[in-house]
């Protein structure tokens, strides 16, 4: 029996529901990328205030005012799909999923919001 | 039968066909007919050569599945008339080796059932001997994946398993944990090593597809990640007893 296998290059483009999942994935490299400029932004300021002073001002530009924009909203996309896969990963308890990812964003509302006054 | 609909359809003969190739037919078509009709009526009165499986047309037997628009989906419960005016394109399930048109070849996936040993294991009694009582609590924790009916179409939507056919997939450890699940079980320790190696339940990134295509709402996603505690808790309770 000759069977053909289909080849799998480019699986991702094929239907939009794995795309979506590959956008979930790498939002984890703008995650991890943010992450490092904070933990520069850290360590210059602990050279002291002259060098965070020139780390911010590096900070405002276009460019990195884009990377920070993008991933923002990759942020944001990345923790309504976290969310939503929640209840999928949990032991199982008496609530309905809706609840539990409800329960999630608005936690995850209610934390970035404070966090954000906090700062202001 | 007043409207005609275009069906596209994968067809791969070993004997002739280096590669597959598609062919289409116009298929006179009513409101309630299914893909599967419309496959029905090609090979009936326009090509006899054409190669799929099914059998109950009631979404029961799971022989049907196939990629429907790049979606896999049962043949006899996806209908003709949610597709009119544009062509519907009917492909073998994704990810299988193509035996010979819309036929998959499921031997892999045979195999894998087979190591789940999807069977309740209990060895001090036997049903003859007393009647097995459960609470529906007790029942409602396996109830959903017993519904599985193999019919493949989770395998079609996980790229894991198209990437790495070893990978264990859903519809497997599915039925693993609907066994595992049960109380009157007592086989977890012999399933626990295919839910921990490389290619069990760590072999899924959770990209969840494989639920939204199941026809019988099983969840095999739910099933391989609430196996992932299971089987990380299996890993630090062994190192604990050591």
């Amino acid at each position: 029996m000759r069977a053909y296998q289909r080849p799998m290059a480019g699986w991702w483009r094929r239907n939009p529901y794995y795309l979506r999942y590959m956008l979930r994935e790498a939002s984890c490299v703008f995650i991890t990328a943010y992450a490092f400029v904070l933990l520069a932004g850290l360590w210059r300021l602990a050279q002291g205030k002259a060098p965070f002073e020139r780390w911010l001002e590096g900070l405002a530009h276009p460019l990195p005012i884009a990377f920070h924009a993008a991933a923002a909203l990759l942020v944001l996309y990345h923790a309504w799909t976290w969310f939503k896969v929640m209840p999928k990963t949990l032991p199982r308890v008496p609530v309905p999923d809706a609840a539990i990812v409800a329960a999630g964003l608005a936690a995850s509302a209610v934390l970035s919001a404070a966090m954000l006054w906090a700062m202001l | 039968m007043s409207r005609t609909i275009r069906i596209e359809c994968l067809r791969y003969h070993p004997e002739t066909d280096a590669a597959p190739r598609f062919q289409t037919y116009a298929v006179p078509f009513s409101d309630d007919m299914s893909v599967l009709q419309g496959l029905q009526y090609i090979k009936d009165y326009l090509d006899g050569s054409l190669t799929f499986r099914w059998s109950c047309r009631m979404a029961i037997c799971g022989s049907c599945g196939q990629m429907v628009n790049g979606v896999p989906a049962l043949g006899c419960e996806t209908f003709l008339r949610d597709y009119y005016p544009g062509t519907v394109r009917v492909e073998p399930l994704n990810h299988f080796p193509i035996v010979r048109d819309l036929a998959i070849d499921q031997t892999d996936f045979l195999a894998k059932l087979e190591s789940v040993k999807p069977w309740i294991i209990n060895e001090k009694d036997s049903p003859s001997e007393k009647t097995h009582v459960q609470t529906p609590g007790q029942m409602e924790e396996y109830y959903q994946y017993s519904k599985c009916i193999n019919c493949l179409l989770c395998y079609a939507a996980c790229p894991q398993y198209g990437l790495n056919s070893a990978f264990t997939g859903p519809a497997a450890l599915a039925l693993l944990h609907r066994y595992n699940a049960d109380s009157r079980d007592e086989g977890k320790s012999e399933r626990m090593q295919v839910v921990n190696a490389e290619d069990g339940v760590w072999g899924c990134t959770l990209v969840g597809y494989c639920s939204e295509v199941c026809p019988k709402d099983v969840d095999p996603a739910r099933a391989v990640n609430q196996n992932k505690i299971n089987s990380a808790r299996d890993y630090f309770l062994r190192f604990l007893r050591k």
